[in-house]
């Protein structure tokens, strides 16, 4: 559970009609073979649904439990405090400094990467594009690499006096170093980097995926009707790739409100640097379970979760009605 | 000379000539290649670029030491002292190499289980009939949605309470199968193997466990593989987990081995990207290898549903 290893992988997102006509072929329990015999499915499942309680959901129940609790691991105190971790935390200055750092990274991050990921997605649509392959899996190499190793090598590259990016601002005639690790918005901008770094070309592959599975004919009859290609990206591409778009803006939530690895590097340590400014929740979390305030910890948990799922609500009634305007469907 | 005693400079050059090479047979058939925009392949190249350039970066830091990247210019291109600092990694950390192995074990435990767990659920969800089928479905799904953050202390408590604190068996055993490697096999399961297909075999007396072994296992054979290299580097690549539940060193997972050489007082860049870097070319090597079927997991994914 712990493990993010397969987030990368991404089934359910589908886009386009040639999703929606599978869907109906074989939706719901027409699906299954009736010939078979289904008791085996207790079987199958048993490991996995095991597993799962006690390594999945357990652990997600317990963490609402103890965030009731004031949970000190090492005296094994555990006295029952009800909703004080909770009040604690709405009231708490560091929370708040971490969510709006948890933000700043996140918006950072994410729209300038979907806006040069659809635009290179689009650029490997030309189905005339020589070497197709090489730069599809080329675009994919960054995203194979560590969050750490990727944290360390930028955070050489960001460092005040011999950063290549300080460097190479000198070289441009801006001669004052930015230190990216003690002011706030340069050290975000520079973490928002590592992860449009890591993962730009993998959500170029999502879109570029989804953008395959519209139908050529769309394209043929826009072209038809004299639209140009940037109003043919307009009026069919972006339609039809809508509900990818959520799935990209969700499962980019889920994720850039865990960044953890990127602020621990660069900060140099749990507290996030010298005025916190780059305690990002997970960090937060994280620092406070060292302290042993488990109890605290849990609720933090708890509220990364509430933000989860409120982001991922909003991403997804934006998207659909900002869709269903301009569906050439 | 100066190549012999280099070897980064060679390996360097090489891979350089290779891509040159390979550029110049894929360039003869000149007419399609008309027909795109140049500035789309600028635009590629310049991406290229930008993803390569770190871990080239890694290669001239940890090849040339701190005295010489600390000056401007800088230096850019790879330095002779690669061997040198790279025996500094296994000074600062001497377990290192032991932590790649660690890492290995376990990525390749992990990998296996999730495979094997996935497929096995996932043709069940997929394909079998049962009582509560549609409910652990839809769960699996909402569970999903959930950070991973929500769980961790409670899943440190239990680790701990096992009696796994500070042991490889707290990396592998919640992680041997996860709701997401399930939910994908059920949808490759489901968009894959034809249910005509299963229904013949069963006609033909074949039963479940023959059906999975001899119909569903060959069709999804590649898929799993997808399935178990994603797993892989996602082990490979874990850190906040490892991190917090991994005290002695001779059990560290590369990524917590790596950390260690970042967390004394000292900067020392030469230090810290040469570990990055020990952290990063296996990964780069299974990448040459097998990068095409990693690129097609991820598009299918995208895809099928």
């Amino acid at each position: 559970m712990t493990n993010s290893a397969a987030k990368p992988l991404s089934p359910w997102k589908a886009s386009g009609p040639k999703k929606a006509k599978k869907r109906k072929a074989n939706s719901d329990d027409g699906s299954v073979v009736q010939s078979l015999n289904g008791g085996w499915g207790y079987l199958f499942t048993a490991p996995f649904v095991i597993m799962f309680l006690i390594f999945g959901l357990a652990p997600v129940i317990y963490s609402v439990y103890i965030a009731f609790f004031q949970w000190d691991p090492l005296d094994f105190t555990h006295v029952y405090i009800g909703l004080d971790n909770f009040v604690r935390v709405v009231q708490d200055e560091q929370f708040w400094l971490a969510v709006r750092n948890t933000f700043s990274i996140w918006a950072l991050s994410t729209f300038p990467q979907m806006v040069m990921a659809i635009a290179l997605a689009n650029v490997l649509r030309n189905p005339m594009l020589k070497f197709k392959t090489f730069w599809r899996t080329m675009l994919l190499v960054p995203n194979i690499t560590s969050v750490l190793a990727v944290a360390i090598v930028f955070g050489q590259l960001f460092s005040r006096d011999f950063g290549l990016v300080n460097l190479a601002r000198e070289y441009l005639g801006m001669s004052n170093h930015i230190n990216f690790v003690s002011e706030t918005i340069p050290g975000h901008i520079a973490i928002a980097t590592m992860i449009t770094w890591r993962w730009l070309g993998y959500n170029a592959l999502i879109f570029l995926a989804a953008m395959l599975a519209v139908p050529n004919e769309l394209y043929e009859a826009a072209s038809i009707d004299g639209a140009s290609s940037w109003r043919q990206f307009l009026y069919v591409t972006l339609p039809g790739i809508r509900n990818t778009i959520t799935f990209v803006l969700v499962v980019g939530t889920i994720g850039g409100l865990q960044v953890f690895a990127e602020p621990l590097t660069l900060a140099g340590g749990e507290s996030g640097g010298d005025s916190r400014q780059f305690s990002t929740l997970t960090l937060f979390l994280f620092e406070q379970a060292h302290m042993g305030n488990w109890g605290y910890a849990a609720t933090i948990g708890i509220m990364i979760t509430f933000i989860v799922l409120i982001i991922s609500g909003i991403n997804f009634v934006f998207t659909r009605r900002l869709g269903s305007g301009e569906n050439v469907q | 000379m100066n190549l012999l005693t280099n070897p980064a400079l060679l390996i360097t050059i090489l891979v350089g000539l290779g891509i040159l090479a390979w550029l110049v047979v894929h360039y003869r058939d000149k007419s399609r290649w008309r027909k795109v925009s140049p500035w789309s392949y600028l635009v590629l190249c310049f991406m290229i670029v930008v993803s390569a350039f770190p871990f080239y970066w890694m290669y001239i830091v940890a090849s040339n030491g701190n005295e010489e990247i600390s000056k401007n210019p800088p230096t850019l291109v790879p330095g002779p002292r690669f061997m040198t600092l790279i025996g500094h990694v296994f000074e600062a950390a001497p377990t290192f190499g032991l932590s790649i192995w660690n890492t290995v074990v376990v990525g390749t435990l992990i990998s296996v289980a999730q495979v094997v767990f996935s497929a096995l659920a996932g043709f069940a969800f997929a394909k079998l009939n049962f009582r509560g089928r549609k409910f652990l479905v839809l769960f699996v799904i909402g569970t999903m949605m959930l950070p991973s953050q929500l769980g961790i202390i409670p899943l440190f408590m239990i680790v701990n309470n096992l009696g796994w604190g500070s042991t490889l068996s707290a990396i592998v055993v919640p992680a041997l199968v996860t709701a997401f490697g399930v939910f994908w096999m059920r949808q490759i399961i489901d968009a894959q193997v034809p249910n005509e297909l299963l229904e013949a075999a069963s006609i033909d007396g074949a039963g479940v466990i023959r059906v999975f072994r001899s119909v569903v296992m060959p069709i999804i054979a590649q898929s799993s593989f997808v399935l178990g290299l994603f797993a892989f580097l996602g082990t490979w690549n874990d850190f906040l987990w490892p991190l917090l539940v991994l005290n002695d060193p001779n059990q560290f997972t590369v990524q917590v081995a790596v950390n260690q050489l970042s967390a004394s007082y000292t900067v020392d860049y030469a230090l810290m990207l040469g570990g990055a870097f020990l952290a990063t070319a296996p990964l780069l090597l299974l990448f040459v290898l097998v990068g095409r079927q990693l690129v097609s997991g991820v598009m299918d994914g995208a895809v099928k549903g």
